[in-house]
């Protein structure tokens, strides 16, 4: 069986270039959960609302950046917005209310891009075109330019977190939320700019995967599916962690969707669909063996 | 034996406190007062309520009745990063340091305040470091390697940074070595001679009757008797009563 | 429950069984499936509220159980000829069964949030697996099957029609709730209701919670893989639209609108969704066409009741069955 080499090596930074998407969204969420305890159902919403909002500015202002920008910038704030009248008022509650709140989130506005924008997917032009060879075959530049921006964002966040008063605040603040009001920090304003930072980065994610794939109002699902299992392989709320379990998951769904083709079921081979499941067995492999994140020592 | 008189200026009144843990009567009506600048033990058995009290006034937990009165205003229900604005320090039992920040992160979350120039925070930083050496030598260090009894500095650093009118200080030399225990007695006088108000709560008696001037006596979830400290001495009969086994 | 109270709930019971017997007599066609479907999902969102709500783990899975219940009998009803009703509910209960059994494994090694993110997972990967595999299950045009015969077959049998379906649906559905109810009021019910309140506590006393959860995940599966049968019997077409998440996630508003933990409650609640859905998808076509705004008549009649749901998971978290509790107890 010839190893087809060439492939392999477009899929890894297929991969990879997911991986960095998914990273990106998956950050947001990690955050999210790490520092109020919030399942973020409505996270695949927001990064679908992110890729429709850029569609709609690149319409009106013919740039790519100028889109990823202010999408970025509307959705933090309708995140902003929602935690504030949804997510505040269940502060203390039963977790599993939050997730159903934002479940009731999703779907409003899931079918709210339905409704207003249709069920014909729209599309992003790349800001940049053009390829470059990549042992023998072509690859586009803006695949590669995704994955950088992707990073760049992932960077800017740790450096936010790292340096600057309001790093600290966020980092005590998912430590230990009590001791960080007894030192002043005003805990509820930390969460609602949590929440719109999270948000944004969601949208970004959707304006910068716009141009690989058609944008519709069911994107969100398969998306925060993924970032969930990423999330929970990387450990809830470690940001490092999430980052390497996208890149590993990507890889390996990549690598899955050429396996599959080698796999018969009654005489036909499975289709690459099904490469879907790949994500879903790391989760599984990870609960049975490592609960608590594979990058994260299992307490004893 | 007499109570003493409340001071006239008081800067922290608590009056008939209940409070519940979920269906748990922890604080049966408390009752005390701490004076502008003054230290004020609160002793007790475990379980009484004395971090409960502590809690409570620090807005941590939310009393089902009664009041807290902080410079004239009530407080109860606020929130409790208002109140450490407001000027409230507090400096938990198992002292809560940020572990995964280092010492110099940790004392940046009270130090970063807004109304605060760069000039003051240096002399801030100064005077803690003055005082807590050990501090400045681990500045970059991950609050998480300290040692306990440098982690409890850490904790009242932190609570400095605030510069607070009261610092509410729960068992500070609990599992501290006896050379820790004397640096915590005069931290504590440095405070008062900076007028800074404590409501010191301890198991540790010597200390607690040299460095307060009045102590509260807490049972069953309630103040049951208050004296001077200069009227009590170690072996009195009422510490017996409200410590003894 | 004192015996007044238990009194006025069993004759509150047999009224509402007779009126549901009634009704397929007097009401049009339409209305007569709308209210056989009404039971189907009801018992649906009963099966789910033994998890939600009685021993508090949250499940987007239902959806598969559903499935695999329509999908089995589906299977049993094109597979053997002449087409037979108990082979259509064996083939069905054990499909969903299976998919409990795997489930319920899960369901003792994560806990609540990595529970429901897994169940979740699980019914897209298996509604992806519905879609794809074509050759099986007919893919995305679904399969076609005729209704089976009601009785024994080879002793006595007479074919269904809408209203002996719909009774047949009523016996079904009413005698799950029985049995539940039972089951939720005995020692093993309670010890579930402990489990959702109390986790560790009911551990360190002494309960195997592993087998407690178990149970519930089987118990929970089974009915619900009984409601696809009957939605196979009453629909004759499986398709894998039914077996999106989308349906689990409605299966969980039934829920929360009727008021978790009370079995009675996920019954209202699909009541409730389903008529105002119904509602909905004629309101606003008759708006646009009033008002003149076109664009009116396709608003979806997801986002209103999606804002009813997050208000009420905020302010009315014990539903409108606990809602009306209060309101009669005042």
């Amino acid at each position: 069986m010839a190893i087809p080499w060439d492939i392999i090596i477009i899929q890894t930074v297929n991969g990879i270039v997911t991986g960095m998407i998914l990273a990106l969204v998956a950050s947001g969420l990690t955050l999210i959960f790490g520092i109020m305890d919030v399942v973020n159902f409505a996270h695949g919403e927001l990064f679908m609302l992110g890729a429709y909002i850029g569609v709609v500015v690149i319409v009106a202002t013919g740039s790519f950046w100028t889109a990823l920008l202010l999408s970025t910038l509307i959705v933090a704030l309708i995140g902003a917005a929602l935690q504030v009248t949804t997510l505040r008022p269940l502060l203390g509650r039963d977790p599993l209310t939050t997730i159903l709140a934002t479940f009731g989130i999703s779907l409003v506005l899931q079918n709210y891009a339905l409704w207003h924008f249709g069920p014909v997917p729209r599309k992003i032009q790349e800001p940049i075109t053009g390829q470059f060879e990549l042992f023998y075959l072509v690859y586009p530049w803006y695949r590669v330019l995704i994955a950088a921006l992707s990073a760049a964002i992932i960077g800017g966040l740790y450096v936010f977190l790292k340096y600057g008063t309001y790093g600290i605040w966020i980092r005590a603040t998912m430590q230990d939320r009590v001791m960080a009001q007894a030192m002043g920090i005003p805990v509820p304003a930390v969460h609602t700019v949590v929440f719109a930072i999270g948000s944004g980065m969601a949208a970004a994610s959707g304006v910068l995967f716009g141009p690989l794939i058609g944008i519709n109002h069911a994107m969100g699902l398969d998306w925060v599916l993924k970032a969930f299992i990423v999330v929970v392989v990387g450990g809830m709320g470690n940001l490092g962690g999430s980052i390497a379990a996208a890149i590993l998951v990507s890889l390996l769904e990549a690598y899955a969707v050429i396996l599959v083709g080698y796999i018969y079921v009654g005489g036909q081979p499975l289709s690459p669909a099904m490469a879907v499941v790949v994500p879903f067995i790391v989760l599984i492999v990870t609960q049975l063996f490592r609960p608590t994140g594979l990058f994260v020592p299992t307490p004893k | 034996m007499t109570s003493p008189a409340t001071p006239a200026e008081a800067l922290v009144t608590v009056e008939d406190l209940h409070t519940f843990y979920g269906k748990s009567h922890i604080l049966h009506g408390v009752s005390l007062t701490v004076g502008k600048g003054e230290v004020v033990g609160l002793l007790g058995r475990n379980g009484v309520g004395k971090s409960t009290t502590l809690k409570t006034i620090m807005g941590l937990v939310s009393p089902s009745q009664g009041s807290v009165v902080f410079e004239g205003r009530p407080i109860a229900g606020m929130q409790p990063h208002r109140l450490a604005r407001l000027g409230i320090g507090y400096v938990p039992e198992d002292r809560r340091i940020f572990k995964l920040l280092t010492v110099m992160e940790n004392l940046r979350t009270g130090l970063d305040r807004g109304g605060v120039t760069d000039a003051r925070k240096q002399e801030l930083l100064g005077k803690v470091f003055a005082y807590f050496p050990v501090l400045a030598e681990r500045r970059d260090q991950a609050g998480g390697t300290l040692s306990g009894g440098e982690q409890q500095m850490l904790a009242i650093a932190r609570a400095m940074m605030l510069e607070p009118k009261i610092i509410l200080l729960d068992e500070p030399t609990e599992g501290l070595m006896p050379r820790m225990v004397s640096q915590i007695k005069e931290i504590i006088a440095v405070l008062h001679r900076e007028g800074v108000a404590i409501l010191l709560v301890e198991q540790n008696v010597p200390l607690t009757l040299e460095a307060c001037q009045r102590i509260y006596f807490m049972e069953k979830g309630a103040v049951r008797h208050h004296a001077a400290a200069s009227e009590l001495k170690v072996d009195d009969p009422v510490i017996h009563q409200y410590l003894g086994v | 429950m004192s015996k007044r109270s238990n009194t006025t709930y069993w004759i509150a019971f047999w009224v509402a069984i007779a009126a549901l017997t009634v009704a397929p007599l007097v009401l049009p066609e339409f209305w007569r499936r709308f209210l056989t479907e009404i039971l189907i999902w009801g018992l649906l969102a009963m099966s789910s509220d033994i998890l939600i709500g009685y021993t508090g783990m949250v499940s987007f899975g239902h959806s598969a159980f559903f499935g695999l219940g329509l999908y089995g009998a589906a299977a049993a009803l094109l597979m053997v000829k002449p087409p037979n009703m108990w082979l259509a509910i064996l083939y069905g209960l054990a499909f969903s069964a299976g998919a409990a059994l795997f489930v319920a494994y899960f369901a003792t090694r994560l806990r609540d949030i990595y529970f429901a993110i897994s169940t979740l997972i699980f019914s897209q990967i298996f509604y992806v697996a519905i879609f794809t595999l074509t050759e099986i299950t007919g893919g995305e045009n679904g399969l076609n099957f005729s209704r089976p015969q009601l009785g024994i077959p080879g002793v006595y049998t007479l074919p269904f029609t809408s209203e002996t379906l719909h009774w047949f649906v009523l016996a079904v559905v009413a005698g799950s709730y029985v049995v539940l109810r039972r089951i939720t009021q005995s020692p093993f019910g309670m010890v579930l209701q402990s489990i959702r309140e109390n986790e560790a506590r009911t551990r360190a006393i002494g309960y195997p919670v592993e087998r407690y959860k178990i149970v519930a995940v089987m118990l929970s599966g089974l009915f619900a893989g009984l409601a696809g049968v009957l939605y196979a019997f009453q629909n004759r077409f499986a398709a894998p639209d039914f077996v999106l998440f989308l349906i689990s996630g409605e299966v969980v508003i039934f829920n929360v609108l009727g008021g978790i933990g009370t079995l009675v409650g996920p019954i209202l609640g699909a009541a409730f969704f389903l008529t105002m859905r119904e509602f909905l998808s004629r309101l606003f076509p008759y708006l646009a066409s009033v008002f003149n705004v076109p664009h009116l008549a396709e608003f979806p009649y997801l986002i209103p009741l999606g804002l009813v749901f997050i208000l009420m998971v905020i302010f009315m978290p014990q539903g409108l069955l606990g809602f009306a509790k209060r309101w009669l107890n005042k």
